[in-house]
């Protein structure tokens, strides 16, 4: 069997019939089968040494379970990964950083704990998945949304707990969440905001209750256990419209992007929109007329390519605007973002989908990846191919400008230059799941093929490197490189990450919970980072 | 030996309603899983990606909808849920467990051609 880091076999075992007594036996895992189940399954190690094998999983169902589980990890000096509902699929799945870690798995612990129609909010376990809260919502024929990430069956907490985003208004999570209950490591059960006050009666409705506003200090972290977590639904709309704008002109992109920068700052775009190019974008098979271009000795010229968007009525810059409200509402928002972007010339703007609600289950059937409908589902699975085995992100943050695309353009495709990758990788495809700035998410494939992983793997770390030299730092990461990401972040001798330290020391001086998790190491284990 | 056989005879008419509606149970719990475990993404509809993917994989030679197929075993259906197969993540026992496996594996079995 393998050990914890640092702990004794004896320790273990005792430990291990204590998580038993604490749980229920049936619900601690220790055999080679079981804990298998725990490896990433896109893992960036398949069949190496590193690929990180739990030594047990443990899950408790109740805030209670967690404790006692907390006391025993405490006692033994065991460290433990949290998992709510292990999903979180290309950033690490349901595994740990390292082989030996015990798991804390949340999935027991799935209720829906309130939904408030006439607040349009809801409180729920981290075992929970957006599939569930959906179902939940619709047996009782509640008019809400939830905000589904592009995987459905991930956990509105873990989600939140990474900070991840979705597609309608309320795409920011960690902005949508509203209180949250988490264990501390020596088992304190904390409620945060409204939720501290004894018989709260505006838990999920005001977000900062009194003093020191701490929940962000449980996300990306290993400060605690989130067992509970408040969201904002949004009321369902009325209708839901999306228009498309094109600009003909390579050079129109920072004119684009400030207008549309303008109206999502403004509110009159609401949901997440993202640039592509016309041009040589395509989910079908390529453009011979493309490619041709492409083939050209130094690439094609701006005005080439303008020219080739021109004849294929393309435009060179295009983007989806979705807005969500009253139908009167809406079409006056498409009206004032087409008044806006007209001060490009050449623009031109075509009406996309269009939807009243509620839709009924035949319509929905019909939807290829209803996820801007908030409407979980797993689509995001079908479009890479049926030999994909997996993949990893690497997530860096960029201005919403068209000079911060530009230039965050050109030092990608420059570090995918200096490693070997001369080919065209294509337009960054910034989106905007988060206000005032571009997410753009490059994806490495996975495969069962050691050397091309290795390969992966130090293009990553380049990457990684490269963003950090030009300003550029992850929103997200792979348990993988998490401490590469986090160096990045080094400002005055890394001052952020020291106090990220400090107060896990505070709360976790055993250093029982995720070390290593986000590059945050606990004292007695800070030897171990790379 | 004709008692021995008048005996099975009247236990197999004793205990066959009981057996049957045994399985009638397996079968609703392991519907039940199925439609939340995996009916996400190999049900019918546009944003099903088992679906999808198995359509593009089997080209017709098979049907892509699993409640559909007639050829798979409880083995297999056990192995792609606990071993997970491309973009299809593996399962842990807090997701679905042993006794749902078994329940799933027989619902989604139950059309096998080479049951008696």
């Amino acid at each position: 069997m393998t050990l914890p880091p640092g702990v004794r076999s004896k320790d273990f075992t005792d430990a291990l019939k204590q998580f038993g007594e604490a749980v229920g036996k049936e619900w601690v895992f220790t055999s080679d089968e079981d804990v298998n189940l725990y490896r990433d399954s896109f893992s960036p190690f398949w069949h190496e040494e590193e690929d990180p094998v739990p030594s047990a999983a443990v899950a408790p169902n109740s805030v209670e379970q967690v404790q006692a589980v907390l006391k025993v990890a405490n006692q033994y000096k065991i460290p433990l990964w949290t998992i709510s509902t292990g999903r979180n699929l290309g950033y690490g799945g349901s595994a740990p950083n390292m082989s030996g870690i015990v798991m804390l798995d949340l999935k027991r612990m799935n209720r829906v704990l309130d939904v408030n129609e006439a607040n349009a909010s809801c409180l729920v376990e981290p075992g929970v998945n957006y599939f569930d809260l959906y179902k939940h919502i619709q047996d009782r024929k509640l008019k809400l949304w939830l905000d589904p990430p592009d995987p459905g069956w991930g956990s509105p907490v873990g989600n939140t707990c990474e900070r991840g985003g979705g597609y309608t208004p309320m795409r920011d999570h960690f902005e949508a969440h509203c209180g949250m209950e988490v264990v501390l490591p020596n088992g304190d059960v904390v409620r945060t905001g409204m939720g501290a006050l004894p018989g709260a009666k505006t838990w999920q409705q005001y977000r900062y209750g009194f003093g020191p506003y701490l929940d962000g200090i449980f996300t990306q972290s290993n400060f605690g256990v989130v067992t509970k977590m408040g969201f904002w639904l949004m009321p369902e709309p009325e209708a839901h419209i999306t228009g498309i704008v094109s600009a003909p002109r390579h050079d129109d992109l920072p004119r684009f992007v400030e207008i549309l920068s303008y109206l999502l700052n403004t509110g009159a775009v609401q949901g997440t929109t993202r640039i592509f190019p016309g041009v040589g974008f395509t989910f079908g098979p390529p453009d011979p007329e493309y490619q041709a271009l492409r083939a050209k000795p130094g690439g094609p010229s701006n005005a080439e390519l303008e020219a080739y968007a021109l004849k294929k009525g393309v435009g060179f810059w295009s983007t989806t605007l979705p807005f969500y409200g009253a139908p009167k509402v809406i079409a006056a928002q498409w009206e004032y973002a087409k008044e806006k972007f007209s001060a490009i010339p050449g623009i031109t703007f075509r009406d996309g989908a269009s939807y009243r609600f509620p839709l009924s289950p035949g319509e929905i059937e019909k939807i290829a990846d209803p996820v801007s409908l908030g409407i979980p589902n797993l689509s995001f699975f079908g479009r890479p191919g049926p030999r994909s085995e997996g993949h990893i992100f690497f997530a860096p943050i960029i201005p919403m400008s068209g000079e911060g695309v530009f230039e965050a353009q050109k030092v990608f495709d420059k570090a995918f230059a200096d490693v070997g990758q001369t080919a065209n990788r294509g337009f960054l495809f910034p989106q905007s799941y988060f206000p005032r700035s571009f997410v753009v998410i490059f994806t490495f494939p996975i495969e069962h093929d050691v050397e091309k992983n290795k390969k992966n793997r130090e293009m990553y770390k380049h990457l990684v490197k490269v963003a950090a030299e030009n300003g550029y730092g992850e929103y997200r990461t792979h348990t993988a490189f998490m401490q590469d990401a986090m160096n990045a972040y080094s400002f005055n001798n890394y001052s952020l990450l020291r106090t990220h330290e400090a107060i896990k020391d505070a709360l976790d001086p055993n250093g029982i919970l995720a070390p290593g998790k986000n590059g945050i190491w606990p004292k007695r284990l800070r030897k171990a980072r790379a | 030996m004709k008692n021995l056989a008048c005996w099975l005879t009247a236990l197999g008419t004793f205990f066959a309603p009981a057996l049957l509606a045994q399985d009638e149970d397996t079968l609703v719990k392991g519907k039940a899983v199925f439609v939340h475990v995996c009916e996400p993404c190999h049900g019918v509809g546009a944003a099903k990606a088992g679906t999808t993917v198995l359509q593009y994989r089997y080209k017709g030679a098979k049907p892509a909808l699993l409640s559909d197929r007639t050829d798979l075993t409880p083995e297999v259906v056990k192995a792609f849920v606990r071993n997970g197969v491309g973009l299809m993540a593996k399962f842990r026992k807090t997701e679905v467990t042993d006794a749902e496996l078994d329940a799933l594996a027989a619902y989604v079995t139950r059309k096998d051609k080479s049951k008696p």
